[in-house]
């Protein structure tokens, strides 16, 4: 089935929360902390300014707690008199004009008595610098398996690296924004969000208002890939609380500026591996290290983190495991949900670690990987035991075959000897991701999904996961036509409003697909049921008894619902971090092959080859772009996408100079699938969102290796970053030369 | 007309009058409004789209005399006289090859998309000296990969019609 609303997008009738029409509002705007750390000891209006005319919200105009309700109750809604990072909001305001109120914003001055900042996650807190805590660590986590110092010490090899990843702007097309206003007595928000729960809970915690009198809806949302997870919740707060205060409806669209300073980012890391092995390669040992930058607040920085180490032992086989982890408090603009959440970054530091580990041994990055891929019956770090049939070698293989990746080394050592400028190689990542929320997430959600059959026999599915780009609306379009055997024509999905869907749970995760359309499944019988049938009836003769149902039942609601249950079999410990982190994973192996300009120092990817077991694909052309995308985006955040920071903040926030891959940019992405359905996900799927984030950029990172004989450890390698390594290569070339 | 007004001070408003999507308009700008928002937030022509406002993203192009422009760095008084297009003039059953092949997952860049690409079947010598990669480089998408739109571009080269019109 082709995509639902692809013509309305295509024809650009797709309205967005910044196209609705919308009368009689105040335009709202935000006024920030310029300094990343302190007392606000004045706020200074400017003088030519028509003030009265400007509707002004400050934090005494909250009616509840100033908390943006998450995890922990620690972020405020608007600054308090004390600022822990630049761009906090302090204040708002509202006007018709929108030019008048860049204006009045500019003429603001927040004074700010300065205290000294933390500003770099990787180094210990000075004393002055302590704000959490006794060490400003903001979540500890460990999973031990084994004992691994005692693996070590036995060891033949032991070898070691640090790897660093950057942070990365989501650079969603579709800027963030919110209209709040009034129905009656009953506040609407509508904007661009991946989670109208999570935009409801905070709306009541701070305002103070019982659920009845609050109505989230999603517009259609603009792309997301988390940069729309938890930061709605404060454009939504600080728009109601200007529709609050003026009495009129209020429209706040950041531009892209706004958006790409002020909203989170990918959490950079830091992970050290110490890995202790056979002589004939296998892993003995792993002992891991990760730690992420959180920034001033909390946020999401525990289950980021949680996710980040779950991952970082990569999918391989090893009895002695330490992952230890550190999500650390800094002075920064907090770091949020990005795709991938926490497992690209400690899966780069992996899989570059096992070409360093290849090269260590003098052993082929292939064969190293071939002998310690997870088979059948063995476990990961957190001791879950792999039984799901997939043949994990086998999707090795067809990365190899598809990408000719042993054809090609003989190529690039031939091409590398004669070319005098240019220098080319492939580099393989193989990697996982874990579908859905960790360990007992998902029961603790406790989701809910209906299905609801209308008078004239059509199917509306009810859910809070929302479309932004991935394909929520035609695969749920087309879970239930196939369940109830009836024309996807004659199934409709509803808008994600709160008043009229259940919660089915945040669209993160990569959960939308295999386990709410699982819940999607379980409703349709459900309501098939409902109607006096049992689950073979399909098709006219269930829309024939929908029909007959409600007139006899005239005016009444017919609705089956299904509520999440855990799959049997499935256990999480979390105070241990011991058990099944996840209900099913996702396998992969890329195969990245770059050329690098030694003039430039600037490196191209020139092919690549994603393959990957992602269970059942529901709809083959959403599922390749989905993988398409994800690439592009890794391949951004490998090579180009660098945030540069002035205290905390992003410096340049803006697209002339912080560049994502354009079209010719990049290559083809060549994708295959490799297909083994997973009993307990929708339609036989599992997620697959995020998986093609975790692969690229270790790919990338030792095909660059191959192709120069640098040694990256840190990514974006921007060619800055790759000349440096290359006069360090080519130094210990010229050393080595000159050995007697 | 809405609240959307792009006009600030009605005093200072500059009449102008120039064809858009085929039919003549008249009204008063304000000198400094950008084309981008006088379509969208004066005009109520919202398929327009802002993604970043200064020439980066190809969000918001549409054709000025025929020719690819981004909208927001063009000031509205300047089109005075001049012929505007914007996506709402496309005929949607030239989309079909971009709806088959995956051209949009979000959407948000897909009308500034949609008009480079339709540009580039117009003018299909373009492809004598320029890849389709490098054609559509201007306009940024986060979502695709771009597979999918440069896959739909050929598509639709291969298509009747492609190249017929002449601007
Ligand atoms: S909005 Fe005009 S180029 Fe981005
Ligand atoms: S489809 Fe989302 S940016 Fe292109």
């Amino acid at each position: 089935m082709r995509r639902r609303e692809a013509l309305a997008k295509l024809t650009g009738r797709e309205r967005y929360v910044d196209d609705l029409p919308l009368d009689d509002f105040l335009w709202g705007m935000t006024v920030r902390s310029p300094a990343p750390r302190g007392r606000v000891t004045a706020i200074r209006f400017g003088t030519d300014i028509a003030w009265p005319e400007f509707v002004v919200v400050d934090h005494r105009d909250i009616p509840g707690p100033n908390v943006v309700a998450l995890i922990e109750q620690d972020q405020p809604v608007l600054a308090a008199g004390y600022v822990r990072h630049v761009h906090e909001p302090v204040l708002l305001l509202a006007h018709p004009s929108r030019e008048a109120l860049r204006r009045a914003a500019r003429s603001i001055e927040v004074v700010v008595a300065p205290e000294p900042p933390a500003l770099d996650f990787r180094a210990p807190p000075g004393p002055a610098e302590i704000q959490y805590g006794t060490d400003n660590v903001l979540k500890r986590l460990q999973i031990v398996k084994g004992d691994v110092e005692r693996a070590l010490a036995r060891a033949a090899v032991v070898v070691s690296g640090t790897y660093e990843t950057g942070a990365q702007e989501h650079v969603y097309l579709e800027p963030q924004g919110m209209i709040a206003s009034f129905e009656g007595a009953v506040l609407v928000v509508k904007g661009s969000m991946q989670c109208p729960y999570y935009v409801l809970k905070a709306l009541q915690h701070a305002l103070a208002r019982e659920e009845a009198l609050v109505r989230v809806i999603q517009t259609p949302t603009g792309g997301g890939f988390g940069g729309k997870e938890e930061f709605p919740s404060h454009i939504a707060l600080h728009a109601a609380l200007l529709a609050l205060k003026s009495g009129r409806p209020v429209k706040l669209i950041y531009d892209r500026g706004e958006d790409m300073a002020a909203t989170t980012k990918r959490h950079p890391a830091l992970v050290r591996h110490r890995t202790g092995l056979g002589r004939d390669g296998r892993l003995l040992a792993q002992d891991i290290e990760v730690v992420i930058d959180g920034g001033a607040y909390v946020t999401l920085s525990p289950v980021v983190l949680s996710r980040a180490i779950i991952h970082a032992a990569g999918p391989y086989a090893c009895d002695h495991v330490r992952i230890s982890g550190r999500a650390m408090f800094t002075n920064a603009v907090p770091f949020g949900a990005f795709r991938g959440f926490g497992a690209p970054q400690s899966q780069f530091a992996g899989e570059r670690h096992m070409d360093v580990i290849a090269r260590t041994l003098g052993m082929d990055a292939v064969e190293l990987r071939r002998i310690n891929l997870l088979a059948d019956g063995q476990s990961t770090a957190t001791g879950q035991v792999i039984q799901d049939g997939t043949d994990r070698l086998a999707v090795m293989e067809r990365a190899l075959e598809l990408s000719r990746y042993r054809e090609k080394q003989r190529g690039h050592a031939a091409f590398n000897a004669t070319h005098a400028t240019l220098r080319r190689g492939s580099g393989l990542a193989t990697f996982y991701h874990g579908a859905g929320f960790t360990g007992g997430g998902e029961v603790a959600l406790q989701s809910r999904v209906r299905v609801a059959g209308r008078p004239d026999g059509r199917i509306e599915v009810l859910s809070a996961n929302i479309e932004m780009g991935q394909g929520t609306l035609t695969v749920f379009t087309e879970l239930a036509a196939a369940r109830l055997g009836v024309a996807p024509e004659d199934v409709t999905v509803a808008e994600a409003d709160t008043a009229r869907v259940p919660n089915s749970g945040p669209t993160v995760a990569s959960r939308t697909t295999m386990i709410v359309g699982g819940l999607l499944e379980r409703a349709a019988d459900d309501l098939r049921r409902r109607v006096g049938l049992d689950d073979t009836a399909r098709g006219a003769a269930v829309q024939q008894a929908i029909r007959r149902w409600h007139r006899e039942h005239p005016g009444e609601p017919l609705v089956g619902e299904a509520a999440y249950e855990r799959p049997p079999g499935i256990a999480w410990d979390d105070t241990t971090y011991r058990g099944d982190a996840y209900g099913a994973f996702a396998w992969a192996a890329y195969v990245a092959e770059v050329e690098v300009d030694l003039r430039t120092c600037a490196t191209r990817v020139i092919d690549f080859v994603a393959v990957q077991e992602v269970g059942k694909v529901l709809n083959p052309t959403l599922a390749k772009g989905q993988v398409q995308g994800g690439v592009v985006q890794g391949i951004g955040w490998a090579l180009m996408e660098e945030c540069k920071w002035r205290e905390g903040a992003m410096a340049n926030n803006q697209l002339t100079n912080y560049l994502i891959p354009t079209s010719d940019d990049v290559p083809s992405v060549r994708v295959a699938f490799l297909e083994n359905p997973y009993p307990h996900g929708a339609g036989g799927a599992k997620g697959l969102g995020e998986l093609p984030i975790d692969g690229p950029a270790p790919a990338i990172a030792n095909a660059v290796a191959r192709a120069t004989g640098a040694d990256p450890r840190a990514i974006p390698l921007t060619p800055e970053k790759l000349m440096e390594l290359l006069e360090i290569a080519d130094f210990g070339l010229r050393i080595a030369d000159s050995a007697p | 007309m809405n609240g959307h007004s792009a006009i600030r001070n009605p005093q200072s408003a500059i009449p102008i009058t120039f064809t858009l999507n085929g039919k003549p308009v008249s009204l008063g700008v304000d000198p400094a409004a950008r084309l981008l928002d006088t379509l969208r937030y004066q005009l109520a022509l919202t398929g327009t789209k802002e993604g970043c406002g200064e020439g980066e993203c190809g969000a918001c192009t549409v054709y000025l005399d025929g020719v690819p422009v981004n909208s927001c760095l063009v000031p509205t008084y300047q089109v005075r006289g001049q012929r505007v297009e914007t996506v709402e003039s496309l005929e949607p059953g030239a989309l079909e090859p971009f709806e088959r092949c995956g051209a949009t997952q979000c959407g948000a860049c897909t009308p500034g998309v949609v008009m480079t690409a339709s540009w580039i079947r117009e003018h299909p010598e373009l492809l004598a000296t320029h890849s389709i990669r490098e054609l559509m480089a201007g306009n940024l998408c986060r979502c695709t990969g771009y597979d999918g739109i440069v896959d739909s571009v050929a598509e639709a080269l291969r298509e009747p019609g492609s190249g017929k019109r002449d601007t």
